[in-house]
């Protein structure tokens, strides 16, 4: 089963529920951490004997002698990563969705591909192997966060627990990370800008018609506006986090919720059951 | 020779637009004749991406020589270098203003992008 933890709004704890969630299961699991512009599960799972893949693309690479500057490739290009201004193009690989359609519509055979690299994969384990920690992170100025996504979910194997750290907000880097997923957790807290990030990520997981449920972190702080829209909407409220002192502390020690507040591990451990038992489903 | 200044209005004493790939459009001087026409860049307003280069796209094919701006990102100083623009920095005012100065010669050509990208 996959269990893919958004939000909408950053800073919310998905990266403190998604490790709760690993660190509680019985079984072993894969910690996915999708945030690939700012992976930080790592910091708390600390994982052990890793191994690093490079995460490459292709991007077109015009040969100037063959070029007849027609222009077709840039005309093709909707992302402007080819421009041609009568002359052969000049070519933006930070815009390159790496979609191979200038190498299609080229009529003089004129674009190869070469391979850049946008990221890395960092693969190990953590908690004496229990836990399979895969991070992607993406290359400073490089903007193109989804084929990170896509090499850190190939780690993933069929058939087992695994929990998906996913970015915040509800873009492209969202989508790529939740394509897949069994089932969402959507940490919000109870602040005016956490209901109003909820409120969008509500709407993207029903367009992508995916269960999930809400986890209210700092749930005694703010007010009751996320309460109230979630018995408005009929959604589930799946977990409560206590605002607590002690869990700031150990946060910024590298610890997890469960070294300030030990009592939630039985709950986190049984999430994926209830899950399976479609307690939690919408 | 014509003069390309990006401007959120459509006549020589609108303001110059202090941002390149992002504004609203471009009057086009022609300094022979003493005309202008004016080039709307209204798609790239809200694109997320590229803005600079489809902007710079859009001044070049207008066949103007030289193009004043207030900035000009990395992208779009590449294309406009690429299409042999010739690149003067302006600190705002008018259009009609920036204008005249370049002809007195009191501007400054731009030999590098002066802000990084979506500054």
């Amino acid at each position: 089963m996959r269990i893919a933890v958004a939000s909408g709004k950053g800073g919310t704890g998905k990266t403190t529920v998604a490790v709760a969630l690993s660190l509680a299961a019985s079984e072993p699991v894969l910690y996915a951490d999708c945030d690939v512009e700012e992976p930080n599960g790592s910091i708390f799972l600390r994982p052990e004997n890793e191994r690093t893949e490079e995460v490459l693309v292709e991007i077109p690479e015009i040969d100037e002698a063959v070029c007849t500057s027609c222009a077709a490739c840039a005309r093709f290009c909707q992302f402007n990563a080819l421009v041609s201004l009568g002359t052969p193009p000049l070519v933006f690989p930070e815009l390159c969705h790496s979609c191979g359609g200038c190498r299609i519509v080229c009529p003089s055979g004129a674009i190869s591909w070469k391979n850049v690299s946008i990221g890395e994969i960092a693969i190990g384990k953590s908690d004496r192997g229990r836990i399979s920690v895969v991070q992607g992170k993406l290359n400073v100025g490089s903007s193109l966060a989804p084929p990170v996504i896509r090499q850190v979910k190939t780690h993933i194997p069929e058939d087992s627990l695994c929990v998906l750290d996913c970015p915040p907000g509800t873009a492209c880097p969202v989508i790529e990370s939740l394509n897949g997923a069994d089932y969402v957790l959507l940490v919000t807290e109870p602040t005016p800008f956490g209901l109003h990030d909820l409120k969008l990520a509500v709407d993207t997981v029903r367009e992508l018609s995916l269960p999930f449920s809400v986890v209210i972190n700092r749930c005694d702080e703010g007010n009751d506006g996320v309460e109230n829209y979630c018995a408005g909407e009929r959604i589930h409220i799946i977990a409560r986090i206590p605002h607590k002192r002690s869990m700031a502390e150990a946060y910024s020690r590298g610890g997890n919720l469960f070294d300030a507040i030990p009592e939630m591990r039985d709950l986190f451990r049984d999430i994926p059951r209830m899950i399976e038992r479609g307690i939690a489903v919408e | 020779m014509k003069i390309a200044v990006p401007s959120p209005g459509n006549t020589l004493e609108s303001d110059v637009d202090s941002r390149f790939g992002r504004a609203a459009g471009f009057v086009v001087y022609n300094t022979e004749d003493e005309t202008f026409v004016v080039t709307d860049n209204n798609q790239n307003l809200n694109a997320a991406q590229g803005a600079g280069i489809q902007a710079a796209q859009n001044v070049a094919l207008t066949g103007a020589d030289v193009v004043i701006a207030p900035s000009f990102g990395p992208k779009a100083f590449r294309v406009l270098k690429a299409a042999g623009l010739k690149t003067f920095l302006c600190s705002g005012g008018t259009v009609k203003q920036t204008i005249e100065d370049y002809i007195a010669g009191k501007l400054s050509e731009s030999d590098a992008a002066n802000v990084e990208g979506h500054w």
